[in-house]
């Protein structure tokens, strides 16, 4: 078992320590620090200990594995009604230089019936893939847990990857994690930023925790291969798309039956996808500041103007002003557009999560203080009611519309 | 028909705030809550349970406090509630965590239905569900907003499930695991006699040994990732021009200078 010690004789009671723990798990007991159950080894206490009072003690893992036998960097190509979903391309941007830092090759993995792979494995190499590992069945027309693990568990197995990149999608969170507990590998969620260590080429996940209140770095122990991670799209640029690439294509043959698969899909029923916030060059949101449901109609009358999506806050989605679709942030969308207008939101860092990344920010509030001022490029302190308007008025002016 | 249903207790993340400062996490006040998502989980339990009838094994695997949770799911009306507890649990990620709650159904036994939540609020990682469902070696049902069918009879559910651009009606096999979304229901509120009843309720803990976990697939030791290190989101530094003026010149200077961007069209 693991342990963390504390020199009782080094510790000078400075409490640096306690509001080091994400868990809440050190405190002082007779001026000396104490730690209780709640630990859970991540040692962020041990960086900050100014006097080097606490050690971990890590107990060797019993599991050895020959790491070298691991290569190459590998993304999961996802595609849903006919489309490869886009933070598939974001992760061979962001693979392209993993592969590149470790020195490797970048790989793509696809599976589908015969008419999706002959279409996607095309754009696979055209945005980078280097080799594409591919599955081709009718059973895997159609994304099901049982048959696109199965797939994804015989490729990692035989061809062993070092890294293996998911999108942080319904689809890609929901058979990583089969396929890490199958083959006893890690699996890092909802990464939002990835690098490779310069000295011992290992994979650094990084990940908001705590509803993005902290953000955690995490690796993986050297005897679990291999390091996987899903990722949050948008969180990554597109990369340039080049039709001229040249990449092998690697087949296997899925070794799973129809009737193998435990669950079928009965019926699909599309969503009104109106809200089209994840493509938006330009986002219009509102906030609790709109005050209620008729306040986002000056935000809509903008949004129109620019040929802009609606976004939201959590405020406002959870008073019942617009609905769950049009929220950003942590537990909804995470955008990147162009341009990103908030009104009346005041930046918490759970709607930062979701938008941080727009090029342009432009908050619109009546409060200087409000936190949206300190990541915006331009800022009006100001009503809405009245600036809004305003803006759309003139917007029109220019546009001539 | 036993239901298992398993619910974590968390920091109520609403409250986690850092302090600019000394930029670290504050946590006086912070009280420790069910997990939403698990309280979904559970009244969807309570909700079967009264029209088909059976049997709601509640699981927390935690420090000792944990039984808080384990006392509020008793006082809604779970039949039987665990605690999962050992010091050798310590430092587990989502492979150890499905591992040991996995081992705790084994134990109790012949589980027809496992609900947990969607994700949990203070890792968010949405993996412990299709972790215990794969050492289970029975079907997952993810992302769930609506229980269609059940028929334990004939070893059969239809779900709906939320997905990004819609609903996905899925039909699976009994014993089946499945997580729920906010959408699924509203829990209830304990009555006064439920809490009464949990207040005085013994609950039994388990350790490594009572479940039959094996130790090298337990806490630090069974566990694939570790954290690094954590710190503080750093704020985007954004030129922050704040427009100064009458409104009237300054929306047209802000008009000008997304203009200028030439990203409106
Ligand atoms: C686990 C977790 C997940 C979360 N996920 C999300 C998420 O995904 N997305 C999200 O947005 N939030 C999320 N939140 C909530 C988040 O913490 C904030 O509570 C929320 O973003 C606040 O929304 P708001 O900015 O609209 O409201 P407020 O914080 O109330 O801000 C309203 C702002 O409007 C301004 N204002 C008021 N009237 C006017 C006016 N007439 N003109 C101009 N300005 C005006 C005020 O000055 C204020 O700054 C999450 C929280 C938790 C704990
Ligand atoms: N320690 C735990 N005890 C009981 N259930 C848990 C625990 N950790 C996770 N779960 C369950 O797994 C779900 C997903 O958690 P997570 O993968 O941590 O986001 C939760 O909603 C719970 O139902």
């Amino acid at each position: 078992m693991a342990r963390l010690l504390i020199d009782k004789d080094a510790c000078t009671g400075c409490e640096s320590c306690i509001s080091a723990c994400p868990f809440g798990a050190l405190s002082m007991k007779e001026g000396i620090a104490a730690v209780d159950e709640k630990c859970t080894f991540c040692g962020a206490c041990v960086d900050v200990c100014p006097v080097s009072a606490i050690t971990l003690e890590k107990e060797e893992k019993a599991v050895t594995i020959d790491i070298t036998a691991y290569k190459d960097v590998w993304i999961f190509i996802e595609h849903e009604l006919g489309k490869i979903g886009s933070v598939s391309f974001e992760l061979l941007g962001e693979g392209r230089k993993l592969a590149d830092a470790i020195g490797c090759k970048l790989c793509g993995m696809l599976f589908g019936d015969k008419e999706a792979v002959d279409k996607f494995v095309k754009e696979a190499i055209a945005y980078g893939a280097e080799k594409v590992y591919v599955m081709e069945s009718p059973v895997l027309k159609q994304y099901r847990t049982d048959s696109y693990a199965k797939a994804a568990v015989d490729l990692i197995r035989k061809y062993k990857p070092e890294i293996v990149l998911y999108g942080a999608t319904t689809q890609g969170r929901d058979f990583a994690g089969t396929v890490a507990t199958t083959i006893e590998a890690g699996l890092t969620a909802d990464c939002t930023g990835l690098d490779i260590d310069p000295e011992t080429k290992f994979l650094k996940q990084t990940r908001p925790a705590f509803g993005g209140n902290i953000m955690a770095t995490i690796l993986d122990y050297p005897n679990y291969r291999p390091q996987m991670s899903t990722v949050r799209p948008k969180v990554f640029a597109m990369p340039q798309r080049d039709d001229s690439r040249k990449g092998e294509i690697i087949r296997e043959t899925l070794q799973m039956t129809e009737d193998q698969v435990r669950t079928k899909v009965l019926e699909f029923i599309k969503g009104t996808e109106t809200v089209n916030l994840a493509d938006a060059e330009i986002i219009v949101s509102g906030g609790r500041g709109v005050g209620g449901p008729e306040g986002f109609k000056p935000v809509r009358e903008l949004a129109e103007v620019l040929g802009a999506a609606v976004g939201s806050s959590r405020a406002a989605v959870d008073s019942g002003w617009i609905p769950y679709e049009h929220q950003v942030g942590q537990t909804g969308r995470t955008v990147r557009p162009k341009i990103y207008i908030a009104c009346g939101i005041s930046g918490a860092i759970q709607h930062q999560a979701g938008m941080k990344t727009s090029d342009i920010i432009v908050a619109i509030n009546k409060d200087p203080e409000a936190p949206i001022f300190k990541i915006a490029a331009f800022g009006i302190v100001g009503d809405l009611f009245t600036v809004v308007p305003m803006l759309t008025q003139e917007f029109k002016k220019r546009l001539g519309r | 028909m036993k239901i298992a249903v398993c619910i974590k207790q968390v920091p109520d993340t609403t409250d986690v705030k850092i302090d600019p400062k000394t930029n670290t996490l504050v946590r006086e006040g912070v009280a420790s809550i069910t997990n939403p998502f698990d309280e979904y989980a559970v009244e969807e339990a309570l909700l079967i349970k009264e029209k088909h009838g059976g049997e709601i094994h509640v699981i927390s695997m935690g420090p000792p406090q944990a039984i808080e949770v384990l006392k509020n799911a008793l006082a809604v009306g779970a039949d039987k509630v665990y605690l999962v507890s050992d010091r050798a649990f310590a430092g587990a990620d989502t492979l150890a965590t499905a591992y040991t709650l996995s081992r705790t159904i084994q134990t109790i036994g012949d589980v027809d239905l496992v609900i947990c939540g969607k994700q949990a609020i203070d890792g968010d990682t949405a993996q412990v569900g299709p972790g215990i469902a794969t050492r289970l070696g029975i079907p997952q049902l993810t992302y769930v907003s609506k229980v269609k069918e059940i028929d334990f009879a004939k070893k059969r559910i239809v779900v709906e499930r939320l997905l990004e651009n819609g609903r996905e009606i899925v039909e699976s096999s009994l014993p089946a695991l499945m997580t729920v979304v906010k959408d699924i229901n509203e829990p209830r509120l304990p009555s006064l006699l439920g809490i009464k009843k949990a207040a005085k309720a013994q609950i039994p803990t388990l350790t490594a040994k009572d479940v039959g976990a094996d130790e090298n697939h337990i806490g630090l030791k069974g566990s694939p990732t570790w954290v690094m290190r954590v710190f503080s989101p750093e704020a985007r530094g954004g030129s922050g021009e704040i427009l100064k003026g009458e409104l009237t010149e300054v929306v047209p200077l802000l008009v000008n200078k997304l203009m200028d961007t030439k990203f409106i069209k």
